[in-house]
């Protein structure tokens, strides 16, 4: 007697959300671009740049208590040119913001950045001459994680977050990161 | 002999460590399906708290704003009438926003209010994708009512 099983049917792009399970049927459907998202948000591979307290958390996600591994994200790269997703963690100052910037530049396509800490998102506290008010005045940011420092468990939620959206794919076009960009270099030249 | 010394000793030395490990309770949390019991003094996201009769604690007094290191903080202040009563004193909070990006959790807004009104809880899942989705409105720190006991 064939067995009766439950399948995930997946559809084409412009449905939202991982598609809707169906009884009964045993054929898997889906488009190329569904799956391609599906294996690039189960291996985030994140790029080490720990920026001051909010790094000593996200070694801390790294390690086996809360083991960010069990998200595909267990291989920290040092280089840039090996890594999906970029982990501001902590201030950024006016003096790292152009370092920042070339990193994320030499980062491969598709590549996403969570910033996270009120410091990186923000400013958090420091509101001064020094510290660069939120990293989306560099970088495009796709998720942001509050706290000071976000504990590992905030940081593996946000990082749920990012995968969520790049399941859903079409997300970052409806980002539109280039209109972004666009707009901070315009902010930039207002200020000169 | 000298190979026992030098190689086979050392090896069993180091597997033993892992042998140990191996039989070494589970240390890692799985998170979103099993959530870690939070300290009892963990500082989270707000919640503003209402007395037992329904009515908000918030008084609008601003003490909050004035105590927040990172200015996160806005309180908006407006008369109570016997017509809309909000809370028990003369004034209350018609406006109060966080600013949960800036905030840094330190928990000074808590020991500044005069009436507990504003508690710092331990829901942590905080992320988001705006910038805009992180200002806090009264609307969704304000604790719901209570359900009347029948």
């Amino acid at each position: 007697m064939p067995k009766r099983v439950e399948t995930i049917v997946l559809h084409d792009s412009s449905t939202p959300i991982l598609g809707d399970v169906q009884k009964g049927g045993n054929v898997v459907v889906t488009s190329l671009e569904t799956l391609v998202s599906q294996a690039r948000a189960n291996s985030l591979w994140p790029l080490t740049f720990g920026l001051a307290c909010c790094a000593i958390e996200m070694m801390s996600t790294a390690g086996s208590r809360f083991d960010i591994a069990r998200f595909g994200s267990e291989a920290f790269r040092a280089t840039p040119r090996q890594a999906d997703v970029m982990i501001i963690a902590g201030r950024l100052s006016k003096k790292m913001a152009p370092v920042l910037r070339q990193i994320y530049d030499q980062m491969p396509e598709p590549k996403w950045v969570i910033s996270m800490g009120a410091c990186a998102s923000s400013g958090g506290v420091y509101n001064n001459y020094a510290i660069v008010q939120g990293a989306d005045q560099v970088v495009p940011v796709d998720v942001y994680v509050p706290g000071c420092p976000p504990s590992p468990d905030a940081l593996i939620y946000g990082i749920m977050k990012l995968q969520d959206k790049i399941k859903r794919g079409s997300a970052r076009n409806l980002h539109d990161l280039r209109l972004i960009e666009v707009n901070a270099r315009d902010m930039s030249t207002e200020a000169v | 002999m000298e190979i026992f010394r030098d190689v086979v000793k050392p090896l069993m030395a180091g597997f033993g460590i892992t042998r140990r490990r191996l039989m070494h309770e589970k240390v890692t949390i799985q998170y979103p399906e099993v959530k870690r019991e939070q300290f009892a003094r963990t500082r989270w996201r707000h919640v503003l708290t209402r007395y037992d009769s329904g009515l908000e604690r918030c008084i609008g007094c601003s003490l909050c704003a004035g105590a927040c290191p990172a200015r996160c903080i806005y309180v908006q202040a407006a008369e109570n009438t016997d017509e809309a009563r909000f809370s028990p004193g003369e004034r209350y909070a018609a406006r109060y926003e966080i600013n949960m990006l800036r905030c840094i959790f330190c928990g000074y807004c808590q020991e500044a209010c005069p009436t507990g009104a504003i508690v710092l809880r331990n829901d942590f899942e905080l992320a988001n994708y705006q910038r805009e989705d992180f200002i806090y409105t009264k609307e969704m720190l304000l604790e719901p009512r209570k359900p009347v006991e029948a």
